[in-house]
């Protein structure tokens, strides 16, 4: 029967290694070779881009890389789907965007802001997401069916 | 309550109580504008509303945790807390930092990153007072007349949950990586340490409630939280399928991940083995209720719902999805917001000296909690299934998806009134057992 000590030994030792594990597995994945984000490809626009849609909590809403809160459309592949003038159009509005009852916040951004989210989008576009942008988007599935 | 410093307790629990009040209002007008009513729109949006939800469930829960450390450990280190008028500074720097953060939502002031939308001057503050918590659990723990096992894996869960803050607070130009190490802190609290924290409040009720052998319980105590390490670290994976990393982590994440409801299994089965083999009846049923409730509604919400959910060829559709929304709900009301009632409910009749074991509200509160919780997953998973079909299979637009399955939202509304009328039943009974006294100290300690 297991006694206490080697109890304590199962736990500390699985953490041990398992975590061990963890972090080799986070190197690996973020080592050169291995990037799937076109991380070389962030230009400070992008990263402006990112600041908006953190300061904006975007994501309380919107979903991104399959994260965020489900009330408001995904928005991986959006300018595949929607085209830029469109987002454009929404990210600037003075008003709330509601076309389908549900109302986004006004945010009323400039020409800059909307370019610089939509560099974010554009960036965000061009990462392997191991096969779930095929899924998210009707546009990238149909080029992989064709 | 064997001594006297264990009262601070009371008001972490009192503040848990009142969070999670709020908490369950934003969530109102959450349910409110999916069916449409949306008519606070222009001072609640909904993505402050769901900001507040969230962090105030994080802030209850730690609430919570904190009152159920300040009671256990006094009694497991067999000494008083080394400094009450230091616990108390620390009990008010949390409710302040908690409403500044609130209050700055509402003027667009925030993070933007789910569960971590604190602004950053303010996780300085966290920081700050998690230390301090930190320091007076531990120097009572190691000044006390014995360290045991219950209070160890309680207290390394506390100070591993706050070690892991900190890879939340680094800065990063890729939202790839930025998502990756969100994870590390938002993953390994719930599916890591906090089953630690879980699982030493867990120990320590069934010590109290069932009278089995202190070595027994903490021996399985260890294989638990073993397990939990086992699985859950290198389960983090099953959130880096989709998110833009290497396919290793389809591997591996999907591997560990269907191992995580083994670890909630040995819990759920680990409660219900001690309470049979117990001989001590302890009067306290209700506190009883609540720990075998959380053991086993915590195996079938974070157990069997996160493994049906984050399978990588499930997952591939039911990511980004409300099929989320149903396992976070059943999981966190398991496994943390059930285990924090029941150290509620075994604790403050002893605090108050008023034994209310037996009331026909709490009994109630107990039912009515668990049975609209339990709806209102039913709920969210029929509302994410259907739009996994129609967006994901079907490729019907966003919002004729969310249109057609809106009226899952009215049945989910309903279910969390009742869930709501159950939180609010606990809260009269809590109510009613008074303020702490020093009264009720233990025979021999007064």
């Amino acid at each position: 029967m297991l006694s206490k000590k080697q109890a304590r030994a199962f736990f500390l030792g699985g953490t041990l290694v398992t975590f061990l594990v963890f972090i080799g597995l986070t190197i690996y994945s973020f080592s050169k070779g291995q990037d799937q984000s076109n991380y070389g490809e962030i230009t400070e626009q992008v990263v402006r881009g990112k600041n908006i849609w953190e300061t904006n909590n975007c994501m309380g809403c919107h979903t991104i890389l399959g994260e965020g809160a489900y009330y408001a459309p995904e928005l991986t592949k959006v300018i595949d789907r929607r085209g830029e003038g469109y987002i454009k159009a929404v990210l600037m509005s003075p008003v709330p965007w509601g076309p389908n009852g549900r109302k986004m916040v006004a945010y009323g951004m400039s020409d800059q802001e909307a370019e610089d989210v939509i560099a974010f989008f554009d960036w965000i576009d061009d990462i392997d997401l191991n096969g779930f942008d095929t899924v998210v988007s009707p546009l990238a599935k149909d080029k992989v069916n064709n | 309550m064997k001594y006297k410093s264990q009262k601070v307790a009371y008001w972490f629990f009192a503040l848990s109580m009142l969070l999670l009040t709020l908490q369950i209002t934003y969530g109102f007008i959450m349910g409110f504008a999916r069916i449409g009513f949306d008519n606070l729109h222009e001072f609640i949006p909904f993505n402050t509303a769901r900001a507040v939800h969230t962090n105030l469930l994080v802030v209850w829960l730690l609430s919570g945790f904190m009152g159920a450390a300040y009671y256990i450990i006094p009694e497991e280190a067999q000494r008083e807390l080394v400094n009450v008028k230091l616990a108390y500074v620390q009990l008010i720097s949390l409710a302040l930092v908690g409403v500044v953060a609130i209050i700055g939502f509402h003027f667009n002031i925030w993070e933007g990153r789910k569960f971590l939308e604190i602004p950053r001057p303010l996780d300085y503050l966290v920081v700050v007072n998690v230390l301090l918590f930190l320091g007076l659990i531990l120097t009572t723990l190691f000044k006390g007349k014995r360290q045991t096992t219950t209070a160890l894996v309680l207290s390394m869960g506390l100070l591993f949950a706050a070690l892991l803050y900190l890879p939340g607070m680094l800065p990063f130009d890729s939202q790839v990586m930025d998502s990756f190490f969100r994870w590390w802190v938002v993953h390994l609290w719930v599916e890591g340490v906090w089953e630690l924290i879980m699982g030493g409040i867990l120990s320590f009720l069934l010590i109290k409630l069932t009278g089995v052998d202190r070595e027994v319980i903490e021996k399985w105590l260890y294989v638990i939280v073993g397990l939990t390490f086992l699985s859950g670290v290198l389960g983090t994976g099953h959130h880096y399928y989709y998110i833009g990393v290497n396919k290793i982590w389809i591997i591996v994440g999907g591997i560990f991940s269907a191992l995580e409801p083994l670890a909630f299994l040995a819990m759920a089965l680990f409660a219900v083995n001690m309470y049979r083999k117990g001989e001590k009846k302890h009067p306290n049923k209700l506190a009883l209720y609540w720990t075998l409730g959380a053991a086993i509604v915590s195996f079938v919400g974070a157990g069997l719902l996160g493994f049906a959910h984050t399978l990588p060829q499930t997952n591939l559709y039911t990511h980004g999805t409300l099929v989320t929304a149903m396992h976070g709900h059943l999981a966190f009301w398991g496994a943390y917001g059930m285990i924090v009632i029941a150290i509620i409910s075994y604790s403050l009749p002893n605090m108050t000296g008023r034994k209310l074991y037996e009331s026909s509200i709490g009994r109630a509160a107990f039912w009515c909690a668990n049975i609209g919780m339990i709806g209102m997953t039913v709920a969210f998973g029929v509302a994410g299934v259907a739009q996994v079909y129609l967006e994901r299979k079907f490729k019907m637009d966003f919002m004729a998806v969310q249109n057609e399955i809106s009226i899952h939202f009215v049945v989910l509304v309903l279910c969390a009134s009742l869930f709501t009328l159950g939180v609010v039943f606990y809260i009269i009974d809590f109510y009613k057992h008074g303020l702490p006294t020093d009264e009720a100290l233990e025979e021999g300690n007064l």
